[in-house]
């Protein structure tokens, strides 16, 4: 289902001189579900914004499978990557719940049948089947979220990309997104979150890349990157809390949920008893 | 500072009650968060405290609602203005649209408050820079990203040095160093400028680490109030979806499968958390 990656030392000036990306490179295999962590204004946003097209390099080249993103339209690429924004007023724009989720496999020339259940489907998964025929900004901020999350599942696409998925939910929403995520990687695809919720990546994504000032600082194992304290701290990200916890206590395997934690806790007591 | 007795207020045009009975007094210079499940009425509090409710959004209101001895329904709008600021849940919608720049936003409420144009100019630099947009202030607010504009609109509440501070959400579009840094201006307003700070907050981590005081909402009403320990690491908040931090959780874990004989209560903060599996008490 998933579809690979390749970054190739691509950089990226805006318009107004800013140079957000000043190369980087990192390939991803189809099927990997990889967090991207960093400070506002790191570059990670305009690094997803490139494997859908919405940007092109000003250096290097972004593939996605064999297609040269800079070769490809918007909408070519819509067929192997759906993008979910990080601020949901900024994709909404439909009149109903059900014509904005509608509108993504509509293009992508599902029957209607298809249409339909990739509809129902992605609205079930994030819980607005019963708002299926509200306006978009009759629901909460945290209710559009999950719409434009359920807009992009709907595409069905092969390499799914999430910025900022959790921002604004309360706990029984962060689950729900965890359960999407899971979903998603069950089903195999290729999955890419952006978040400044490092306990979020340290949960449901097995690698972590690490940005900041528009270069990739750190790659690799969630275990191993998100418990380097000084490259986090190099890009101004704070380890997640079981890290810190167990870095405090002493630890020498670093946990990653409570979970792992209390596994940790009962072989470190194990041990010395 | 403020006084709330038996609150209920209902939208017009929806049914049901959006908040049931909240009584709550809060003193001069406390800094306290409301957690609760989305569409618990965190927001409708907030929007009864600060008069949005009953003078913007309609419906029927029972109780009486007290800000820095004003009655919300029973005054004005502009003599609200100067006693209690509000920072809504998404900053976009906040933002004028009337003026061109950073500097001028945080000062058009000033200028409609009246306040001389030497001290205008001293507020806005001040609340740029405890804000940290200092070096933003003549770009347009519309240029600003989503966490600048989230910035931008608690700079132009400071502005006004409320009495009552109320922020809905203030941090979701930021990352862990705006957070810190708001949760940190907040902070200094409530110590040294005494402001009564209200803030609704899903970051349960920076609730527990910087709140005086934690109340929980369900349902249009309170259901828990006291401490941040106390409110969430109960029972309770795990039943109502607030849910609780990972240092709760592992604390909790650890505690049922009998690996520490700490008879402490359950940590929320690192230091805290620290302490219960060194077994210390602090």
């Amino acid at each position: 289902m998933g579809e690979s990656i390749r970054i190739e030392q691509v950089a990226f000036t805006y318009p107004t001189g800013i140079r957000a990306l000043r190369g980087v490179s990192a390939s991803i295999s189809p099927g990997e579900a990889v967090a991207i962590v960093g400070e506002n204004g790191a570059g990670k946003t305009t690094l997803a914004r490139h494997l859908n097209g919405l940007l092109h390099p000003t250096s290097g080249h972004v593939l996605i499978g064999d297609w040269d993103t800079s070769k490809h339209t918007v909408a070519q690429l819509a067929t192997r990557v759906s993008y979910s924004f990080q601020n949901p007023d900024d994709q909404i724009f439909e009149r109903t719940v059900r014509a904005e989720v509608t509108f993504g496999p509509r293009n992508l020339g599902f029957s209607a049948d298809e249409m339909e259940s990739a509809v129902q489907d992605a609205l079930s998964q994030v819980g607005l089947l019963s708002e299926i025929d509200h306006h978009p900004y009759d629901l909460q901020l945290s209710q559009r979220k999950l719409l434009t999350l359920a807009a992009t599942l709907a595409m069905r696409t092969p390499i799914v990309i999430l910025d900022e998925p959790t921002t604004g939910q309360d706990a029984p929403g962060v689950r729900r997104i965890a359960e999407i995520v899971e979903h998603l990687k069950a089903a195999s695809h290729t999955l890419i979150t952006i978040t400044h919720d490092l306990d979020f990546a340290a949960e449901h994504f097995e690698r972590v890349i690490v940005m900041a000032g528009g270069l990739i600082i750190a790659d690799g194992p969630a275990h191993d990157v998100l418990a380097q304290e000084s490259t986090l701290a190099a890009a101004l990200v704070d380890p997640p809390q079981m890290v810190r916890l167990a870095l405090a206590l002493g630890f020498d395997s670093i946990p990653l949920t409570p979970e792992e934690f209390v596994l940790a806790l009962k072989n470190k007591s194990g041990r010395s008893s | 500072m403020i006084d709330v007795q038996n609150l209920s207020f209902s939208y017009a045009g929806f049914p049901g009650m959006a908040l049931r009975g909240i009584t709550l007094a809060m003193p001069k210079g406390q800094l306290c968060s409301i957690v609760g499940p989305n569409g618990a009425g965190k927001s409708t509090l907030c929007y009864a405290l600060s008069g949005f409710i009953p003078h913007f959004y309609r419906g029927v209101l029972k109780g009486t609602v007290r800000v820095s001895g004003l009655d919300v329904a029973e005054s004005s709008l502009g003599e609200l203005a100067g006693a209690v600021g509000i920072v809504v849940q998404n900053p976009f919608n906040q933002i004028t649209g009337a003026r061109f720049t950073v500097f001028e936003e945080v000062a058009f409420g000033l200028e409609n408050l009246g306040v001389p144009r030497d001290e205008i100019i001293s507020r806005v630099a001040e609340s740029l820079a405890l804000t940290g947009l200092d070096s933003m202030h003549d770009q347009s607010p519309f240029a600003l990203s989503g966490g600048q504009q989230q910035r931008l609109a608690i700079a132009a509440m400071i502005a006004m040095r409320p009495a009552v501070l109320i922020l809905d959400e203030p941090t979701s579009q930021l990352d862990p160093i705006g957070t810190r840094e708001v949760f940190g201006v907040l902070r200094r307003l409530a110590a040294d400028q005494h402001t009564t700070i209200v803030l609704v907050e899903h970051k349960l981590e920076w609730v527990a680490a910087y709140s005086d005081r934690v109340i929980a909402i369900v349902r249009g009403q309170i259901v828990a109030d006291g401490t941040a320990r106390d409110v969430l690491t109960s029972d309770l908040i795990e039943e109502i979806g607030v849910g609780s931090t990972r240092l709760t959780r592992a604390a909790r874990l650890a505690r049922a499968q009998k690996l520490v004989d700490s008879q402490a209560a359950l940590p929320v903060t690192l230091v805290q958390t620290i302490d219960f599996f060194e077994q210390k008490d602090r």
